[in-house]
């Protein structure tokens, strides 16, 4: 046994559920989903399969575009 | 010393002097702050005029059958007619899927390219500097310049594009058309694009790559990574944001596109290149219909600003690291 004894290292920080961020208003994960949602909406307005999704893509766009607009305000 | 202080008492004593004393009074009574107010109000109603106002007028129109080159009609408000109007077209659709096909050819170009030039201007060779600046000389000149002069170098008899490709293929100059055939059409205004905007993603690549700090390539010489692995390790990562950022930027501008393509085809032939800023003008002043423009204007514009905010996003990214 060494006089200075076993070293302990300080334990890491407790990693949060996605879940419990997005409840905590964290600016992070809501502005990935609103970027999330843009990119989505931006693929459906430009694609060449169904014109259905095009028909909905401006709605999509402009729910992530508000959604990120309101979630930027909100803290780090 | 004495003389100068002097003279200039002298001049705000004048200047005093000829400023009316109900505005010297008035002036005299404001903060700081107030004084700023009074500096910075011209500019935001200049700015309110040109850039809010339209903005404003715009998503007014969106919503009428206001026609600009009938403004005694009567103009009445339709509601969000016009955007299920322009969002179940098939002709907007599909000016819509020939924009995509430009951003993607163009961006996926460019890049490769971008990043290979930043990556052998990088090595310091002799002359690097100078030929650092002929390759950035393209991005310099007007669309509308470049479109001119490419509609001469296409021209199938004349142009310098077909000798130049012949003299590779062995394929007759004057058997194919750049501009005016269907095929070939969509890459004549690719190729131009590339030609025009590559340096830009390679200075931004160079400017990547220039702020790797070379320990990481020493600290990889002593692990002894071999320079394959260097690249993917270290280079490609290290220089992915700043890549990432040209390319958004460059997709977001690419989405606007007009004075190049509309120099060069004018969306056609038919319309084959007919993107989508160049069917809104088609719409808004051909024909004339104002309304139905103004809420496919909305359309893109919304979807402009939705992809600045991922860019700002990217562009925070690249600052926080």
């Amino acid at each position: 046994m060494s006089a200075i004894g076993p070293q302990t290292r300080p334990a890491p920080p407790a990693k949060e559920s996605l879940l419990r961020r997005f409840r905590r208003f964290r600016r992070g994960p809501w502005e990935t989903l609103a970027t999330l949602i843009i990119f989505v909406g931006v693929v459906m307005l430009m694609q060449p399969f169904a014109i259905v999704l095009y028909t909905y893509s401006f709605v999509t766009i402009l729910t992530g575009t508000v959604l990120f607009v309101i979630v930027s305000h909100f803290p780090d | 010393m004495a003389e100068t202080t002097s003279a200039l008492d002298r001049i705000a004593a004048r200047a005093a002097r000829a400023t009316p004393v109900p505005v010297a009074r008035r002036l005299r009574g404001l903060s700081d702050r107030g004084i700023a107010w009074l500096f910075i109000t011209p500019t935001i109603l200049l700015l309110l005029a040109i850039n809010i106002f339209p903005l404003i007028w715009t998503i007014w129109l969106s919503f009428t059958n206001y026609r600009a080159n009938r403004p005694t009609l009567e103009t009445e408000f339709i509601g969000l007619q016009n955007y299920q109007r322009v969002l179940s077209n098939p002709d907007v659709w599909h000016t819509l899927q020939v924009t995509a096909r430009f951003l993607c050819w163009t961006m996926a170009i460019q890049t490769v390219l971008g990043f290979a030039l930043a990556w052998l201007i990088n090595r310091q060779f002799r002359g690097h500097g100078f030929w650092t600046t002929v390759i950035l000389l393209p991005m310099m000149l007007s669309p509308a310049v470049v479109g001119n002069f490419w509609t001469f170098l296409y021209q199938p008899q004349i142009g310098l594009f077909n000798y130049v490709v012949s003299f590779f293929t062995g394929i007759p100059p004057s058997s194919f058309q750049m501009i005016g055939d269907v095929n070939l059409a969509p890459w004549a205004i690719v190729i131009v694009d590339t030609w025009m905007w590559t340096p830009y993603i390679m200075l931004i690549c160079l400017a990547g790559l220039r702020s790797i700090p070379d320990y990481l390539y020493e600290a990889a010489e002593v692990d002894r990574a071999s320079p394959w692995r260097q690249f993917w390790s270290i280079t490609v990562p290290m220089v992915l944001p700043f890549l990432m950022l040209a390319v958004l930027f460059r997709a977001i501008e690419n989405f606007k596109m007009f004075d190049l393509v509309v120099e060069l085809t004018s969306g056609g032939p038919g319309s084959v290149t007919e993107l989508a800023s160049i069917n809104l003008k088609r719409e808004a002043f051909e024909k004339w219909r104002t309304g139905y423009s103004s809420a496919f204007a909305i359309i893109l514009f919304v979807t402009v600003f939705g992809a600045a905010n991922i860019y700002v996003k990217a562009l925070n990214a690249v600052k926080n690291r």
